[in-house]
């Protein structure tokens, strides 16, 4: 009876986020800059619609008692004679909705603190360009019906976040952060590309349905053999453990905080770093079916949560010490789908992410909070060491401090045990290769050398004098 | 065997050698930039119409309908089919968006009549199906460059070292291929043509000429050197229709070995010219694996990533080849910080160095989807190494974005920000790439009908 009034709002949710990042996009391509108002405008505009579509979404599923909607929006690619579809629809049930209406309200409470913060900055214009297709991606994997579309809204939010943590891109050090970020998404993304061909070649198609079951979520029972059940779940969990900073991954999640704050640093405290959370609460029938897997989702969340609840207390800042005591919880939400309390890991999710978006909102005013409190208390906030670690010795005291204020060396180890080498390893078969092209080339010189030099004559000219050239063309042009 | 109802190829043909002979002939640099866009731009609609008159022939493939031809070489040599009636195009469309990219500067070093002359012969391999015609234009299709880079007062000899083992391979191949029927000279044959296709399509460890051309020759002629990916329409040619397994299987492997290599360099290059280069190495790699897979699909993903591959790193290349022409030579082993002063070719670089490695919404993404779906189909190791190689050079694209435009803010006196002709470029390019990949319907039918011609021809 209400069918085409789910589909018309949960068409509205998926659409109307789209809308804001095509404007947005076309106008920057297009060199046709919007005002900030006029972008201001479109923000609240769509993601207010978005939001009070899925909202409506919700209603009409408790009302009518339904567990499961479908948006379809049909194939984008079919290949007949070999059975080939690639499936676009989106699914309303009750890990998707919660998720994306936290999603969407996170996005307008930080997009509508964005305009403000960012009033008259220079990339004012590039932030809600990533930010728009940071809430598509969120949107597009909250509401993913199949793997392809989840692994859709998976890239666009991996791209964003990225280029979000080098917002502040003339300084050296938030760019390098971005780049270390990125590096953690490929690897997340390879690992999620592999286990979605593998799924998707499996069943034929990449629909939850047909791998997960008919039942609606979280009671659909897998239909994989034990064997696929548990590489799929293996490379999910990889992904899962890049994007919300398990270990070893953990490192990226204080270098996200380099971006604008506190809007981007929003992101990686409450939406960001949850999407592996997510992604595993949506196979959880999976998990469940593989006893392995299971211990190895249950073992990394422990592994986890422990670690970060040590580098968590010695932290020397705020948005750091934030990170990781958002790291604790991700992990034990991570325990829980291990052991299968899909429901009470959903309602941590939600819960913590609000926490978290208020703390992190609050966090550049903390010593005012601090002082508000002092003055309230009439004295100084005691600093509470835990009483378990009086039992340890002062040497293992002091080992355990340094680990954790060193955050587990774990871009330490990964630095020196893989990219260093690696680069190492390349760096070598460049310089043979520069040493090979001499040989046939029969010239001593280094090619870099004949590069410039040629480049000079080719040109005829100094890099002045070719900035000279360009100038008058550009003035012609323009 | 069916007609077209003009002669579209020949016209397709003759145009850019009528141009090239008038641009040789003047002198005013902006004259000549004019005509090489416009004869592009006609030949470009010629070959729109040939690939239009095909399709409603409903044929697998079609001869051009000019008798002039049948009484030079006696018979007639130019054929359109499923394969290459929109590479015809899509060459056509790179051709153009780099001579309509030239900006001035570049006037002293790009020779538009040596580009018109590469445009002719490479429509003319992209219009040849028999063996003979098609070693001949592949080894006149060395000639542009070489002239190029010898004007430049270069040197030729990696190249030329390259070259003369491509064309003896090619020659020593067809030869034996004619004057023998046993299998095993066959095999001999087969293995020699390999050998030609690994040198010109850049595959490990053969690949140093592509690196060492991209230094020495203008950025332009490079590009258009490479990127239509003539090595892999000689193997769909010559190699793939009478190849054994064992042939396919030994192409595959190296390709694949040459896509992961080629990533991991990507990662260390220092500078612009040969992280693209290196970039194009994997990438281009990746439509030889679709051959290993003999499935349908898997070279149907191998044809459209050979399509968005093409354009887009025409695209990438252009938007470097625009960044140099005002800053000079980019080295990625500092921070160049160019994003305030062209953020417009940040958008660009940024838009298809993510289409080639197939990021959502890109036209590369259908392709790459299908490719690994066979490839893991057939091994998944294979496959995983796909994946590996696109990971790795997705952190290559965006290590080199952000040392050109981001980590200091680049001072410039004068404005150094795309120009009208530059923008049109590289939106064209950028429109094909997302307007492909949100509907990629269109794309995988043609590739897709392709690959099944192509497969039928080779079990008979």
């Amino acid at each position: 009876m209400y069918a085409w009034l789910v589909n018309i709002l949960g068409f509205s949710t998926v659409v109307a986020p789209l809308l804001l990042l095509m404007v947005i996009s076309c106008s920057l391509l297009l060199q046709r800059q919007l005002l900030e108002g006029t972008i201001a405008r479109w923000m609240k505009g769509t993601i207010g619609v978005a939001l009070v579509a899925a909202i409506g979404v919700l209603v009409i599923m408790l009302w009518t008692k339904s567990y499961r909607e479908e948006i379809d929006f049909g194939n984008l690619v079919t290949i007949n004679d070999v059975h080939f579809h690639f499936h676009l629809s989106f699914i309303f049930d009750r890990l998707s909705v919660p998720m994306v209406i936290l999603s969407l309200a996170l996005c307008f409470t930080i997009g509508s603190f964005g305009i403000s913060y960012l009033h008259r900055d220079a990339g004012f214009h590039r932030f809600f360009l990533f930010f728009s297709m940071f809430t598509v991606g969120m949107v597009f994997a909250s509401l993913a019906a199949t793997i392809e579309t989840l692994f859709l809204g998976w890239e666009f939010v991996g791209l964003s976040s990225a280029l979000l943590i080098a917002y502040f891109q003339d300084r050296v050090s938030p760019v390098a952060n971005g780049l270390r970020v990125w590096i953690v998404y490929r690897i997340a993304d390879a690992a999620f590309l592999t286990a979605a061909v593998l799924l998707h070649h499996q069943t034929g198609e990449g629909q939850f349905i047909t791998m997960l079951g008919s039942e609606a979520w979280p009671y659909g029972v897998s239909t994989l053999s034990n064997g696929v059940a548990f590489w799929v779940g293996f490379f999910l969990l990889i992904a899962a453990a890049g994007k919300s900073g398990l270990i070893p991954f953990s490192g990226w999640l204080p270098r996200a905080m380099e971006g604008p704050t506190p809007s981007s640093a929003v992101f990686y405290g409450a939406l960001s770093v949850h999407l592996g959370a997510f992604l595993l609460l949506r196979i959880s029938p999976i998990i469940d079916q593989s006893f392995p897997l299971r211990c190895l989702v249950i073992g990394l969340g422990l592994a986890t949560a422990v670690y970060a609840a040590f580098t968590a207390s010695v932290q020397s800042d705020v948005k750091s010490s934030l990170a990781f005591s958002s790291l604790t919880q991700v992990s034990i939400i991570v325990v829980e789908i291990g052991f299968g309390f899909q429901y009470l890991a959903l309602i941590h999710l939600v819960g913590h992410a609000c926490l978290r978006t208020l703390q992190l909102l609050r966090a550049p005013t903390l010593l005012r909070d601090y002082k508000t409190l002092e003055n309230a208390l009439g004295d100084n906030l005691s600093l509470l060491t835990p009483s378990w670690i009086q039992w340890a010795g002062p040497t293992v005291q002091r080992r355990l401090y340094r680990a954790a204020m060193e955050r587990g060396y774990l871009d330490a180890i990964l630095d020196d045990c893989i990219a260093k080498p690696f680069i190492a390893v390349f760096r070598v078969f460049d310089r043979l290769e520069h040493a090979w092209i001499r040989i046939l080339d029969g010239d001593s010189k280094r090619i870099s050398e004949i590069s410039s030099s040629l480049d000079t004559r080719k040109t005829g000219a100094s890099a002045n004098s070719i900035s000279k050239s360009v100038e008058i063309e550009v003035r012609k042009d323009h | 065997m069916n007609e077209l109802r003009l002669p579209w190829l020949e016209f397709a043909i003759l145009i850019p050698m009528l141009a090239s002979f008038i641009t040789w002939r003047t002198h005013a640099a902006d004259k000549k930039r004019f005509v090489s866009i416009v004869a592009s731009g006609l030949t470009l609609l010629v070959t729109l119409a040939a690939w239009i008159d095909f399709e409603s022939l409903f044929t697998y493939e079609a001869q051009d309908h000019w008798d002039g031809i049948i009484a030079i070489l006696g018979r007639q040599e130019l054929l359109i089919d499923q394969l290459n009636a929109p590479l015809l195009s899509l060459t056509c469309f790179l051709f153009l968006l780099t001579f309509l990219a030239t900006p001035r500067v570049k006037y002293g070093i790009y020779s538009f009549s040596n580009g018109l002359i590469l445009l002719a012969i490479t429509l003319a391999i992209l219009s040849t199906k028999d063996q003979w015609p098609l070693i001949g234009l592949l080894a006149l299709q060395t000639l542009p460059l070489s002239w190029e880079v010898r004007g430049q007062g270069g040197s030729t000899r990696v190249f030329w070292v390259h070259m003369i083992v491509f064309i003896l391979m090619l020659i020593g191949g067809g030869w034996i291929y004619q004057i023998t029927s046993s299998p095993w000279w066959h095999g001999v044959a087969i293995s020699l043509w390999t050998i030609a296709v690994f040198i010109r399509s850049g595959c490990f460890p053969l690949h140093c000429w592509i690196s060492d051309m991209l230094i020495k020759a203008s950025f332009g002629t490079s590009i258009l050197f490479v990127t239509p990916m003539i090595g892999a329409y000689a193997a769909m040619r010559l190699i793939v229709p009478i190849a054994p397994d064992w042939a396919m299987r030994g192409i595959a492997f190296i390709s694949l070995a040459t896509a992961l290599y080629a990533a991991c360099m990507t990662i260390v290059q220092n500078d612009a010219r040969r992280f693209f280069c290196f970039l194009f190495l994997s990438q281009s790699s990746l439509v030889f694996v679709g051959l290993e897979t003999s499935s349908s699909i898997g070279l149907a993903g191998a044809l459209c990533v050979w399509m968005s591959v093409a354009l887009a790193l025409t695209g990438l290349g252009l938007t470097l080849r625009c960044i140099e022409s005002r800053t000079g030579p980019i080295s990625l082993l500092k921070y160049n910080g160019l994003y305030a002063a062209m953020p417009n070719f940040a958008g660009f670089f940024l838009i298809t160095g993510l289409s080639c490695i197939g990021f959502p919404c890109t036209l590369g993404f259908i392709g790459s989807e299908l490719l690994i779906d066979s490839a893991i189909e057939f091994s998944p190791w294979v496959g995983f190494i796909v994946v590996a190689s696109t990971a790795l050079n997705g952190i290559g694209i965006m290590r080199a974005y952000f040392r050109i435009f981001t980590g200091i803010k680049y001072e410039s006196s004068i404005p150094i920000s795309s120009m009208r002709a530059e923008r049109i470029a590289i939106l064209a390019i950028t429109i094909l790439l997302i307007g492909g990949g949100l509907v990629p319907q269109l794309i995988v039918n043609s590739r897709y009908k392709a690959a099944v011609e192509i497969l039928e021809h080779r079990t008979k």
